[in-house]
């Protein structure tokens, strides 16, 4: 089950690197976030603690974070990315090839004896790699927000691996400070599609030495 | 008594959101200020506090202090400020400035690493309407690169405090939690290599915060963009509250018995954030771009001061409370030239003492502070630093450093200077110094001076108190 959910994840990377469509892109994030709230329950069982997390999870990530950037959408009126900086064929295989590197390099790690040879690890690792690809790759201040958040879902991975380090209140706190952080940088694409018609960043570069 | 200081200001924001009156949600500011002075004060000077949760050490009092005392100065200067935009109005403002205090105070109480994390993000996303203040295409681009930048930073910080839990999982012997003091008592059994990947991820997390080069990007940007307050804020507070951060890793990692590792890693990122610095200084035709470089050198040498340790990391504490004073009353100066001369660039800056007597002379001796000129409290902490890394015997990096302070000096003179000297100008605009404008930059000044002159016996005991907790053998 565990498994199943993680190759799933990493599915959901690949979509989201390759699509050009930001509906579907924040449609499979979405699915993304609410899959990973699945797992504290699957990992570690029914308890007040992980069902907590898993909900918390649920509501921020999977419903109430991709309303937001639907709706920031919506009113800026985009719909494709168009020109990434790299090609998209070309970051599907980046992506592969650092996932791929991912799993090779997670064998290498030294891990707790019971995370030896299971997915979680390089899941996460792979994840956080999409995330950054997607930052970096888009000039869309939108996709660019979809790659931080891909860049959380793998941290997110991760973090589920030591739930008991972290109390329910400290990881609501995080939950509730991605959710606003979000929301700002919502605000601000607006702001920026207002003041420039276009949420390309490429237009961002007027300050420089 | 802590937990008030933390939550307080969140009241005022509140406040500040009913009251229909500009001019008192302007007030609410000073006010808040001045009571978040008095507690800090009252707190610094009380027994220790100490808790699961929040609670002060003595490396914490030093940074709410500083704190405190800038963001008061800056909070009179925002009354006069405000009555000055009042067409940009200040709903959005009070309370985000109220929220960041309250953010920035919690992030140096925390003795969670969880917590710490929380009120360093919270920090992130209240500036963020701070630098977009002036709501102009320029502000914008800034606020936009520092949110991302910002948050992805403060992910990776994240990751890093993850990994010392997954340290704290695979080392046994230990509980696993992120509570700090637990964290240094079992410091020993902690896995190395989860460690070690977790001290950098936090120091590039955090760092990025602080604007150590080469995770800088955003600071020219966010600072030259920013309203003079705000970046007095940013550079002064901010950055303070970053680097107490990043002293927890290295506090971590000494209790673990690695602390030279983590010493040579801030050593390089401070020598390479002063020589970045200084390059990019000379011939910068921005004067609040030029105030956002000496910040990143700043930050180098108080990396440097941590990173040789001993005398030097005592220096570094007091750098630390010189630095913050002479930031809060550089930008703030520079944000009344600024408004004055409707620019903040040398083609149209010129002879800003004889146009502004105030702002311009204090914008003079502020470069004259930071520069490291005796006899300003920056000459002292800065000799202090150097006189702990010839101590050590590392010579080259000694010579490096003053180099680099002498390449500064000049280059941040080529652009102060002009500014400053010559001919007064004609100006279109009605500013003039006011006093809510200048009391407070002046305040900063004299502080400074004072701290040059003259160290009381319990700020000194304070700051070894301090550099004490980073030398901490197991």
């Amino acid at each position: 089950m565990t498994n199943l959910l993680l190759l799933t994840v990493i599915l959901i990377n690949f979509f989201s690197l390759g699509s050009a469509r930001l509906v579907a892109c924040i449609r499979a994030v979405a699915m993304q976030g609410a899959l990973l709230a699945l797992l504290p329950v699957v990992v570690h069982g029914l308890s007040g603690h992980s069902v907590m997390l898993g909900l918390g999870a649920f509501c921020f990530k999977g419903v109430f974070i991709p309303w937001l950037l639907l709706r920031a959408i919506r009113e800026v009126r985009i719909r494709r990315e168009m020109e990434p900086y790299i090609g998209f064929v070309a970051t599907l295989i980046l992506g592969a090839l650092t996932t791929a590197g991912a799993f090779i390099f997670s064998d290498f790690l030294p891990l707790a004896a019971e995370h030896h040879g299971g997915l979680f690890v390089p899941t996460a690792l792979a994840t956080m790699f999409s995330g950054f690809l997607l930052l970096i790759t888009r000039r869309k201040a939108l996709t660019q927000v979809l790659g931080y958040l891909i860049l959380e879902n793998g941290i997110f991975i991760f973090a589920v691996l030591l739930s008991e380090a972290m109390p329910l209140t400290v990881e609501a706190g995080i939950l509730l400070d991605l959710l606003v952080g979000i929301f700002v940088m919502g605000i601000v694409i607006n702001q920026i599609s207002r003041e420039f018609s276009t949420i390309n960043t490429e237009r961002l570069t007027a300050l420089k030495e | 008594m802590l937990l008030t200081i933390i939550l307080f200001p969140l009241l005022g924001a509140a406040l500040s959101l009913l009251l229909p009156w500009y001019q008192v949600r302007s007030w609410i500011l000073p006010i808040c200020g001045g009571f978040h002075l008095l507690l800090a004060g009252l707190i610094v000077n009380g027994a220790l506090e100490t808790g699961p949760w929040i609670g002060l050490d003595a490396l914490a009092k030093l940074v709410l202090l500083v704190t405190s005392l800038l963001f008061f100065g800056c909070s009179i200067y925002a009354v006069g400020y405000l009555s000055l935009c009042r067409d940009r109005g200040n709903k959005v403002i009070v309370p985000c400035l109220l929220v960041f205090l309250s953010a920035m105070t919690l992030a140096i109480s925390s003795r969670h690493l969880g917590l710490l994390w929380m009120a360093v993000e919270a920090t992130t996303i209240t500036s963020a309407p701070l630098i977009y203040y002036n709501r102009n295409r320029l502000s914008l681009e800034a606020t936009w690169k520092y949110l991302l930048l910002c948050s992805v930073g403060i992910g990776l910080a994240m990751l890093g405090m993850l990994f010392i839990a997954y340290a704290a999982l695979v080392g046994e012997g230990t509980p696993i939690s992120l509570q700090f003091d637990s964290l240094l008592v079992g410091a020993t059994s902690l896995s190395r290599p989860w460690l070690h990947a977790g001290f950098i991820f936090l120091l590039v997390g955090f760092g990025t915060k602080m604007g150590l080069a080469p995770l800088h990007s955003w600071k020219p940007d966010a600072y030259g963009e920013a309203p003079g307050l705000v970046g007095a804020l940013l550079a002064g507070g901010l950055t303070s509250v970053a680097f107490l951060a990043i002293l927890r890793a290295v506090q971590l990692m000494t209790a673990a018995g690695d602390g030279a590792m983590a010493r040579q890693a801030l050593l390089g990122m401070g020598l390479l954030s002063m020589a970045l610095a200084a390059i990019f200084m000379v011939r910068q035709p921005d004067l609040k771009r030029l105030l956002a470089y000496s910040s990143v050198e700043h930050m180098g040498i108080l990396a440097i001061g941590v990173g040789i340790g001993g005398l030097a990391t005592f220096g570094a504490m007091l750098h630390l409370i010189n630095n913050a004073l002479t930031k809060g009353c550089l930008f703030l100066s520079v944000g009344n030239i600024h408004r004055a001369y409707a620019s903040k660039r040398l083609s149209e800056v010129h002879g800003a003492i004889a146009t502004l007597p105030i702002s311009g002379s204090l914008f003079l001796a502020g470069f004259l502070a930071i520069t490291g000129s005796p006899p300003f409290g920056l000459f002292m902490s800065e000799f202090t630093i150097l006189r702990g890394i010839f101590g050590t015997g590392q010579v080259w990096v000694g010579l490096l450093m003053l180099l680099l302070l002498a390449a500064v000096f000049i280059g941040m003179g080529g652009t102060a200077l002009p500014a400053t000297q010559g001919a007064p100008v004609k100006l279109e605009s009605v500013f003039k110094d006011s006093f809510l404008l200048v009391i407070s930059p002046l305040g900063f000044l004299l502080v400074v001076l004072c701290l040059g002159v003259y160290l009381p016996e319990s700020l000194q005991q304070t700051l070894r108190a301090a550099a004490a907790l980073l030398e901490v053998k197991p």
